[in-house]
């Protein structure tokens, strides 16, 4: 059924994570039949990345059970994996592009794709390269850290984001001496507000983690044979660590989309077609930053599995010259311990927040307002107050916010009416 | 290796063969078979894997349990008494033939 008479090179998508098999799935079942290549550095073919900080990393699930799809569905679907290879060179213009892979093959294609994804930052510290000093990625990373953390005692966690806590929860689990070091004042500062942060600290301190906030590494030092010994930090302590787990960050992985010349700041800038500012080029999940969906003069990156998804139907969708699905909300997830953190929605930029519940509980909510306009919720075991919040803003309704804080009403019982204004109508094609 | 008989929301039927402990949401993407969305990849996070089982086999899956039981409260599709998270349910060789309608929205 593939290669008509005017056999096109078809779509080239180099990254194999979760927002490139998207594109190659969407592709597919959006009826295209020229070729597809889905070429990836790793050598596994695309896997769950989100178990990997945690059932992954907690012995509870294994290799098997992260793979996305099972080998007879590339097949089937005549999605030539590309494994193991790195794109090195990319030729997009002449009338026969191609790419060339670090193996020295050459692909050609006629439509391309990045999902390149994004890479751990790295730490850039005096005996940063010391064995047992571990970042959280990729499939080989986890496994590795695994392995270490069976013969450990003692783990330092650099970075108090959602990969450093939940690996720190992963450890800690494991009845292990877990120190949590974070060098602004609180947790997840990012992304939560204050109340979420002090939870987080809290609740991992009565489980057994230890934290040094507000301090930075300035130095990890090792024995004779090159393994890390102690973390020393700013203030001139130093902890004794088996294991250092490096949760820092990440950077978009954008050389490719330089070398194309494409517009990029943090990550590839795309519209909300998915296009990178050559339009015959599409890009999506982790390597992007894109117009935010109700203030589209600022540009926001996405990490989100959700984002990865939902940004490659998007792609997929202008590949095939057809109108983008409709925009969803955001929404996110983390789970630390046995701690359900879900995140609907947008929170950044918020001038007002309510707390719903007692977070002494462990089950709690903090929703977020802009202009008194109800724009996202951080719901912590507490999956009505997600799913009601998810849902008002898929709408376009509100839960006022004098309200909001009731507990002794659902949600979905204080909702106000939908506002056709405010949907999230972002992108639909005119 | 058990079957799971899936009805998807368009009529197709999908006989797919599961490994044992392996969860129903997990054997379905893995096959390709449509209409299970499984965002969340089986966290428990995202209600986008509900499914229907059949009457027969619904005392051997058992029911939802707290945390599932409130996200089912809140799926796009109507929750029915026999509504499931089918990330929850993982094979065991009683369940051959497990039989489920996928539900018609996620």
């Amino acid at each position: 059924m593939h290669g008509s008479p005017t056999a096109s090179a078809g779509t080239l998508i180099v990254g194999a994570g979760q927002a490139g098999l998207q594109l190659a799935v969407s592709l597919r079942a959006g009826g295209y039949s020229a070729p597809i290549t889905l070429a990836g550095a790793e050598t596994d073919r695309p896997y769950q990345r989100p178990p990997l900080s945690k059932s992954f990393l907690a012995g509870t699930i294994d290799e098997d059970n992260l793979a996305l799809r099972a080998p007879g569905f590339y097949t089937d679907n005549d999605i030539d994996v590309v494994a193991a290879s790195r794109i090195v060179t990319l030729n997009p213009d002449s009338s026969g592009a191609s790419a060339l892979t670090n193996g020295g093959r050459v692909i050609r294609f006629e439509r391309l794709a990045l999902t390149t994804g994004s890479r751990p930052r790295r730490l850039t510290v005096p005996g940063a390269d010391l064995f047992g000093v571990c970042y959280l990625r990729s499939i080989d990373d986890a496994g590795r850290l695994r392995e270490l953390l069976n013969a450990a005692h003692s783990v330092v966690v650099i970075g108090g984001g959602f990969i450093g806590l939940e690996a720190a929860a992963a450890a800690r689990r494991r009845g292990l001496h877990v120190t949590v070091v974070e060098s602004s004042g609180r947790l997840l500062r990012r992304v939560v507000a204050p109340p979420i942060s002090e939870f987080y600290r809290q609740a991992h301190l009565k489980r057994g983690v230890r934290f040094r906030m507000g301090c930075g590494v300035t130095a990890v030092h090792g024995d004779d044979d090159g393994n890390v010994t102690t973390v020393e930090l700013s203030d001139g302590t130093r902890l004794a660590a088996d294991v250092v787990i490096v949760g820092i960050g990440v950077e978009p992985r954008i050389e490719l989309a330089r070398q194309l010349g494409l517009d990029c700041a943090r990550g590839i800038i795309v519209d909300d077609q998915a296009r990178t500012s050559n339009p015959s080029i599409v890009a999506a999940g982790d390597c992007t930053v894109q117009p935010h969906p109700r203030h589209p003069e600022t540009l926001i990156g996405l990490e989100s599995v959700q984002n990865a998804v939902d940004q490659a139907k998007v792609a997929a969708a202008t590949i095939l010259g057809v109108s983008r699905p409709p925009a969803v909300v955001p929404w996110f997830w983390s789970d630390q311990s046995d701690l359900k953190l879900q995140i609907a929605g947008l929170s950044t930029g918020y001038d007002e927040f309510v707390v719903r519940g007692d977070p002494a509980t462990e089950s709690f909510s903090v929703l977020y307002y802009r202009q008194s306009r109800l724009i996202a919720v951080d719901a912590v075991n507490q999956p009505h107050d997600f799913m009601a919040v998810k849902r008002a803003l898929a709408l376009g309704a509100s839960i006022p916010a004098t309200v909001a804080g009731d507990t002794r009403s659902a949600l979905k019982v204080l909702m106000g009416a939908p506002d056709p204004a405010e949907r999230l109508t972002v992108g639909v094609r005119p | 290796m058990p079957k799971i008989v899936l009805h998807a929301p368009n009529g197709a039927l999908f006989t797919v063969d599961a490994q044992i402990g392996a969860s129903v949401m997990e054997t379905a993407v893995k096959h390709g078979v449509p209409g299970i969305v499984a965002e969340c990849g089986g966290a428990l996070s995202c209600a986008t894997c509900h499914i229907y089982v059949a009457e027969a086999y619904i005392d051997l899956t058992g029911r939802a349990d707290d945390f599932e039981d409130e996200m089912l409260d809140d799926t796009v599709a109507d929750r029915k008494p026999n509504s499931r998270l089918s990330c929850q349910i993982r094979m065991t060789a009683a369940l051959d033939g497990l039989e489920a309608d996928i539900a018609p929205e996620q």
